[in-house]
């Protein structure tokens, strides 16, 4: 058997207002090159200052990954050449990274499995530079040097995934928590979250060769190349193949991988200790001062809402996970209580209909007071539930209060036992066809006779009820007692 | 009036009085230029109008502020002055106008200094003639057949000719000292730190030091009060007090101890230059200072821990002359032939040899036995000089074992760098240290002596400088 092994590296854009190392803004998708100063454009003289806020960040994101946090920790160059690089050298953490020694648990197969994380280390993101054409052809490129010197947080995990599925639940929590933090959008089209793969398969307790993958566009493409570059050696080894150790490029139309076409060198990025910045020193006050500031995260609200609110697990999660459906969520719980309901109507009425109409959960005007009508409705029996889901969608979508639809509609269920008993007698005495064969023995047309029930009550008629009578009145007829 | 012989402190306090104006002062210093400059060559760029602007402007202004208030100073071409043409004595960098000031340009002119041009330089600061700028060859004021020394010869030069009052330069390994040395004028390498380097072209950045050039201690000293200080800018300036230094310049040493390093018999020295030395020694101890001698076993391993550190760390510096987006651009039909082209045609040979020397020695493979060995020796030999400065408070050498040489006489690089060998081990311990003019040799050069001091202490080196200064005056 082979045994695959899968390590990521994920680099996280921190959402600070300023650069990494000047003051230049970090807004995403304004005009090239307008968010430029000496500094990230690399101009002779200019030297780099240390954003503290990132660094604030960075510790936050290492506590939330359960990283040791190193009290003193030093900058390098990494030196090589690219056009948008415009020091020719990057400056990052190499021996004494900010975090370290951390893990993060994922859920997988109803098990907990346990991804170890190497460090974390801030670092600066290089310009864009956009080719006209395929790279290998571009007669020329333009440089937008906008995201120059945007602080990043590089996470290198351990070599603990087996499986595509688990490098997407880890990226699925990671980016959870880095919007839970606050410290990053992590959104992946907008490049604040990046991830490479290394993937290599093994029959032995030897590692095997390590491929790494680029070019990883979603959490599916990181899925997908993993799933495919797994197979692909394990194909190549059993046919005797040896796997050369390379940089390749993920396809995302035909989902392979294939080597990057255009020729890598061999790089040494000669790294030596940056000497415009001192060591950075933090001390054990600011460490705990950051530590304090972090919320309860997704994964620890998850097992909450499964061990206290006993939802079921894939809801809980899908809750969890999204801090504006966890902040709407709870809101609702904490003044409404009923959780197993409202996870129920939130996850499959609210944002079914949220998502039909292409808006978000903090456009959403059905609060706790809405649910709180809702429940006193559904709880003293006067609407049934799939009322319930109607009044929801109406309300939402026509901003109008429960209370409101529900009695302009009439949608108050019928609960007088009396009135139900009496169109269920007048239904038996209208059909006797049906009524003997029920008596005879064909049960099923019971379902028939509740139809034409409700269809006389106009549909309000409380399932309950009219099932209770109409079984009491055809139990009668069985007896031979008049009606 | 000799505009030319007042001091600093003469010309501001006259200007404050209106009794010298502003534009006089210039007008006597740029036509100095004009007239001497052709031949020496201390200068790339002269602001003529510039500075006359400038000094119009102080002179229409009633309020008459500032502690360099109409004072001339020239600007070494590797420090960023706004809105000017900035080579670092570079063809990479020809046609790069600096959007921005350097914090030292922004504090001198703050104090009402007229910048009144840019001095020649060795390529990038690398070198200790200026032999190496890519564009001439400055001379020496004293004689012309010799070179000024480097790499801030045009600022050494400028001085001594009496084509500014005032010059910055900068000092990696002793730019500022030697050419001092070698012009007969006093040139200070503040502690590392002390002065911000925003704005400064980065050479070797864990030893560039900022520092004034002129005519005395005096004007050296309240040069460096108005440019030192912390910088926001600069992660590595100290968070110290500014003095105003030239008030401690009182003449008393009495009591100090000056340090005389045992090992410096082992150099090999011009026997003038020793004899200076010697007698340099006897004043302090005439003046009631005590000789203590010390003993830096590793300062020999200086010149070649130097030639580790400096290199790798200007190999990255100057990675970001790529031609992509400022400074001379190379021609090709791809990416890498055009780092190629620009880079070979751009930079000089002193500069791709210390390129290509950082880089093999940050190489893998090689980083441990070149670059880590050296940061630990470095490490050995500022761990001597603080245990000589709890010993002794000021450390005497000569600033260069020879007096200048003539144009082509080093005739290899090795040869060329055993100049500096001297001021090489300050800049790597991050001392403070100044270079005097004290005599001359049988050839009329000048002869300096080097004055190292403990870190951040500037006043006392001053003050000791002082005392050598004012003796020399009856040598």
């Amino acid at each position: 058997m082979f045994k695959p092994t899968i390590g990521l590296e994920i680099h996280i854009q921190l959402a600070t207002k300023s650069k990494m190392f000047c003051s230049c803004s970090t807004e995403f998708g304004d005009p090239p090159n307008t968010h430029v100063c000496p500094v990230c454009l690399g101009l002779p003289g200019a030297l780099p200052v240390i954003n503290k806020e990132a660094i604030r960040y960075g510790v936050k994101l290492a506590h939330a990954l359960n990283m040791k946090i190193n009290l003193k920790s030093t900058f390098y160059r990494k030196n090589y050449f690219y056009p948008d690089l415009p020091k020719g050298y990057q400056i990052t953490q190499y021996s004494l990274p900010l975090g370290f020694d951390g893990f993060l648990e994922i859920p997988m197969e109803g098990k907990i499995k346990k991804i170890r994380i190497e460090r974390g280390h801030i670092e600066e993101d290089s310009g864009k530079s956009i080719h006209i054409g395929d790279i290998t052809e571009s007669e020329y490129s333009f440089i937008d040097f906008n995201r120059s010197g945007v602080p990043l947080m590089e996470i290198v995990t351990q070599p603990d995934f087996e499986s595509g599925d688990e490098a997407y639940e880890f990226l699925t929590l990671l980016r959870s928590i880095v919007r839970y933090l606050g410290v990053s959008s992590g959104d992946m089209e907008k490049g604040a979250l990046r991830c490479d793969v290394n993937v290599s398969v093994s029959k032995d307790e030897n590692k095997g060769t390590k491929v790494e993958i680029k070019n990883l566009n979603s959490f599916r493409s990181v899925k997908r190349a993993i799933d495919f570059e797994v197979e692909r050696q394990i194909k190549a080894i059993e046919s005797g193949e040896r796997i050369i150790r390379e940089t390749r490029h993920f396809d995302e139309k035909e989902g392979t991988t294939k080597p990057m076409r255009v020729k890598e060198e061999l790089n040494d990025y000669r790294y030596f200790p940056e000497p415009d910045l001192p060591p950075l020193e933090l001390s054990e006050e600011f460490v705990l001062e950051v530590k304090n500031e972090i919320p309860e995260l997704p994964n620890k609200k998850a097992v909450r809402y499964i061990e206290t609110l006993g939802l079921q697990e894939d809801y809980a999660r899908t809750i969890a996970y999204n801090k504006k459906y966890a902040d709407y969520f709870e809101d609702i719980v904490n003044k409404v209580g009923h959780p197993k309901e409202v996870a129920n109507f939130f996850l499959v009425n609210i944002l079914g209909f949220l998502n039909k109409k292409g808006k978000d959960v903090d456009e959403l005007t059905f609060g706790s007071n809405e649910f709180k009508e809702l429940f006193s409705y559904l709880d003293s029996g006067l609407i049934s539930t799939n009322i319930a889901k109607s009044v929801i969608e109406e309300s939402i979508e026509k901003g109008i209060s429960v209370k409101e639809i529900v009695e302009s509609k009439g949608l108050v269920q019928i609960t007088d036992e009396n009135v139900i008993k009496e169109i269920v007698v007048k239904v038996l005495k209208n059909n006797p066809t049906p009524v003997s064969q029920y008596l005879s023995g064909k049960k099923q047309v019971f379902g028939f006779l509740v139809g034409q029930i409700m269809k006389e009550l106009r549909g309000k008629g409380k399932p309950e009820l009219v099932n209770k009578i109409l079984n009491e009145e055809l139990l009668k007829l069985e007896k031979g007692d008049e009606p | 009036m000799d505009i030319t012989a007042l001091s600093v402190s003469q010309i501001v306090s006259k200007i404050k009085t209106k009794e010298l104006k502003a534009k006089d002062v210039v007008l006597t210093y740029l036509t100095n230029i004009d007239r001497l400059d052709s031949e020496i060559k201390a200068y790339l760029n002269v602001f003529h109008d510039y500075a006359l602007k400038r000094a119009e402007e102080i002179d229409n202004n009633p309020n008459k502020k500032g502690l360099l208030l109409g004072v001339p100073v020239a600007v070494k071409d590797n420090i960023s002055v706004k809105d000017f043409e900035l080579t670092a004595g570079s063809k990479i960098l020809k046609g790069y106008i600096a959007p921005f000031d350097a914090t030292v340009i922004e504090k001198i002119k703050e104090e009402g200094a007229i910048i009144i041009g840019k001095t020649n330089l060795d390529e990038f600061a690398m070198g200790s003639s200026t032999e190496n700028s890519a564009f001439f060859k400055t001379k020496n004021p004293v004689n012309t057949e010799y070179v000024p020394g480097g790499s801030s010869g045009g600022s050494a030069a400028a001085v001594k000719a009496n084509e500014t009052l005032i010059a910055l330069g900068s000092d990696t390994g002793g730019s500022v000292r030697q050419p001092a040395s070698f012009c007969g004028v006093v040139g200070l390498k503040p502690t590392y730190g002390r002065v911000s380097r925003y704005g400064l072209v980065a050479f070797g950045s864990s030893l560039d030091v900022i520092g004034p050039i002129g005519k005395s201690v005096e004007d050296v000293a309240i040069t460096l009060s108005v440019i030192s200080g912390f910088d926001l800018r600069d992660s590595t300036t100290a968070k110290v007090p500014v003095l105003n230094f030239e008030t401690y310049l009182t003449g008393d040493i009495k009591g100090k101890k000056v340090g005389l390093i045992k090992e410096i018999q082992n150099f090999k020295i011009q026997p003038e230059v020793e004899e200076a030395f010697r007698k340099s020694l006897e004043i302090f101890e005439k003046n009631g200072a005590e000789i203590v001698e010390i003993s830096m076993p590793h300062l020999k391993y200086a010149l070649s821990v130097y030639y580790i550190v400096a290199p790798s760390e200007a190999s990255a510096n100057l990675a970001r002359y790529d031609g992509v987006r400022y400074g001379f651009e190379g021609n090709a039909d791809n990416l890498r032939d055009f780092y190629e082209d620009t880079r070979t045609k751009g930079f000089g040979s002193e500069v791709k040899r210390r390129i290509l020397i950082g880089t093999f020695a940050l190489s893998e493979g090689y980083y441990d036995q070149y670059y880590l060995k050296a940061s630990k020796v470095r490490r050995i030999i500022f761990e001597e000089f603080k245990r000589a400065f709890e010993i002794c408070d000021v450390i005497l050498t000569p600033t260069s074992p020879t007096t200048a040489f003539r144009f082509g006489e080093k005739a290899t690089p090795l040869e060329m760098y055993l100049s500096d060998v001297f001021t090489i081990p300050v800049n790597l311990a991050y001392l403070p240290a100044i270079s005097v003019p004290f005599g001359v040799d049988s050839k009329g050069l000048p002869i300096g002596i080097q004055m190292i001091g403990k870190w951040f202490k500037e006043e006392e080196l001053l003050n000791t400088a002082y005392v050598l200064q004012e003796e020399a005056k009856h040598v």
